[in-house]
């Protein structure tokens, strides 16, 4: 048996990635279903395992503002949040990522109030889309552990200095034990050195940060922002390819397409519904249906080369995600969509809305899904609410 | 891959032998695991469920658990008709009793009662049933090697609450194993 491996939830594989990465301060705002994350790190800084300073501040928006006092002083930072309290530091959020700090922040995915809801949906780290974060989704717990490694390695590049978004859904993750390979200390070192900036306060080298522009030059900032993170694609890719040489695990950069290539009807996933799609997708297969799906890892950069080549296989593509942005269609569907217009033959493709506020995604549910995209009539509806009624099963 | 269900009370355990079933498949056996609980707030008393699921191969389906092999009840006073709702026909119930008889003749699947709650007082002073009856469901179900089970106890529990465990967990284990002999 591997020494390495331990049975922990999501939520624990988090705070066990954030140790290995040694992050010099970590500000904490506990909020379920996070809190565990911020718990298990506060036993790592007491038990001696983690050197690294525990700030318990008093709202997210303080712990995204102690975030990026941490890296203006060019120290590695690292906080976690969720739902209500994404939206609390939301200020802070663009602060940190138009002041180029390359901080890594765990969110657990949880619906937005109201209805209030502690369960999961993707609404909130969705809503912060347009924030200048990288944004990416894990499908496990070994997932987000290497993730926690990749997020600092990525962010921290000279070339992108962008903040680092890692979303787990709310409970179907962050509370769900599983198995999960922790990597050496070591080889982690090896992989993420030290922190080094030159953005950041120095006596012996002054300048400003966090400053003000008249018109004259906001602009450029922004397109420096914006070209910054159209270029983190292939940091993310090389990074990503380096872990899995050194660690074993390589997580297909941007996103992940499973039997795909031959396929009639594609499916594209975001977080943890993927690994339920892929028990479909296989159920299928064995029946004869050639159905494939499309794992989206990162919104922010947006993986246009993956889904404009997925959009050239010619298969109908529905596109399932735990969010709606009212009055038109899911974002992530829109995002997908405006890939699929550069092509020169038109994808058919449909949203499907599911999972809000915590309702269980079924495994019918996909199936009925993979069932209207194969049918070859045309859709009637642009957008479906899927598992739609009263749950009648307690 | 198996399932099980644990139904209890929130403070009575039945999340933490969700769990401890699952790193012993993982940990000892090689095998993979889920365990999770109902999600939500946790609130002490409340009924709660755990899950385990157990398989050969990694556990992609991160759907709600609709069917199980096995459904543990480690406070009787949860038990209704909808208790073994979506257990397997060729499943089995095992149910923290004085009285297993009156549960064979409510429900039409294999019953297995053991006085769970007799033994925990025994061996461990309190009534926290959910190692006695993880050592009934191994009995019953051989899932895994009860040393499995044991070496999980050694590493997960607080060091002075392992011994008392492991007694408790044996009696239960050699008391089913004795009524299938």
């Amino acid at each position: 048996m591997k020494s390495n491996l331990k049975f922990v939830s999501g939520d624990e594989a988090v705070a066990l990635g954030v140790r290995l990465a040694r992050p010099h301060v970590i500000s904490a705002y506990p909020i379920t279903p996070q809190t565990i994350v911020v718990e298990r790190l506060a036993d790592f800084v007491e038990d001696g395992s983690l050197k690294a300073e525990y700030m318990h501040v008093e709202s997210e928006h303080s712990a995204m503002a102690a975030a990026m006092g941490v890296s203006s002083v060019g120290a590695r930072a690292f906080t976690a949040t969720s739902s209500q309290g994404l939206l609390h530091m939301a200020e802070c959020v663009h602060y940190a990522s138009g002041a180029r700090f390359p901080i890594v922040m765990m969110n657990a995915n949880r619906s937005i109030a109201v209805p209030w809801s502690i369960y999961g949906d993707q609404r909130d780290s969705l809503g912060l889309l347009d924030s200048g974060w990288i944004q990416v989704y894990v499908e496990d717990a070994q997932e987000a552990l290497d993730m926690m490694i990749q997020a600092y390695k990525v962010a921290e590049h000279p070339e992108v200095m962008t903040p680092f978004m890692v979303n787990l859904d709310g409970f179907v993750l962050t509370h769900t034990y599983e198995p999960v390979e922790v990597p050496d200390q070591k080889q982690v070192d090896d992989f993420l050195p030290m922190y080094q900036s030159t953005n950041k306060m120095s006596m012996d080298e002054p300048k400003s940060l966090c400053f003000s522009t008249s018109p004259a030059d906001n602009q450029e900032f922004k397109y420096m922002q914006h070209k910054a993170m159209e270029g983190s694609v292939d940091i993310i890719r090389e990074v990503d390819a380096e872990f899995g040489q050194v660690f074993g695990r390589y997580y297909h950069g941007m996103t992940e397409s499973y039997r795909c290539e031959d396929a009639e009807a594609v499916l594209m996933t975001l977080g943890s519904v993927t690994g339920t799609v892929r028990t479909v997708v296989d159920m299928l297969r064995a029946e004869g249906h050639k159905v494939g799906v499309f794992k989206i890892r990162y919104m922010r950069p947006f993986p246009q080369d993956e889904v404009k080549e997925l959009g050239k296989l010619g298969s109908r593509v529905g596109v399932l995600e735990k969010n709606i942005s009212f009055g038109n269609e899911g974002t992530v569907f829109t995002n997908v969509n405006s890939v699929f217009s550069t092509l020169e033959k038109r994808v058919e493709s449909k949203n499907y809305v599911g999972g809000l506020g915590g309702r269980d995604i079924t495994k019918e549910d996909i199936r009925g899904i993979f069932m209207d995209l194969l049918s070859k009539e045309p859709f009637t509806e642009r957008v479906e609410f899927i598992g739609m009624g009263c749950d009648t099963n307690e | 891959m198996i399932q099980v269900r644990w139904h209890g009370r929130g403070g009575q355990g039945s999340f933490t032998i969700a769990r401890l079933l699952g790193a012993a498949a993982v940990l000892q056996e090689g095998k993979n695991a889920l365990a999770f609980p109902t999600f939500g707030p946790e609130r002490r008393g409340a009924p709660v469920l755990g899950f385990t699921k157990i398989s050969d191969e990694k556990i992609h389906d991160r759907s709600e658990v609709q069917s199980c092999d096995y459904v543990v009840v480690l406070d009787e006073t949860l038990v209704d008709e909808n208790t073994v709702k979506g257990l397997l026909s060729d499943g089995c119930i095992l149910i923290n009793t004085k009285n297993p008889q009156r549960y064979r003749e409510m429900f039409d699947c294999k019953v297995i009662g053991i006085d769970a709650t007799e033994i925990a007082l025994k061996h461990i002073g309190l009534p926290i049933t959910n190692t006695a009856m993880l050592g009934a469901l191994i009995a019953e179900s051989k899932m895994l090697k009860i040393e499995s089970v044991k070496a999980v106890i050694a590493t997960e529990m607080r060091a002075n609450l392992v011994e008392k465990n492991h007694a408790a967990l044996m009696a239960a284990y050699q008391q089913i194993k004795g009524e299938q002999s």
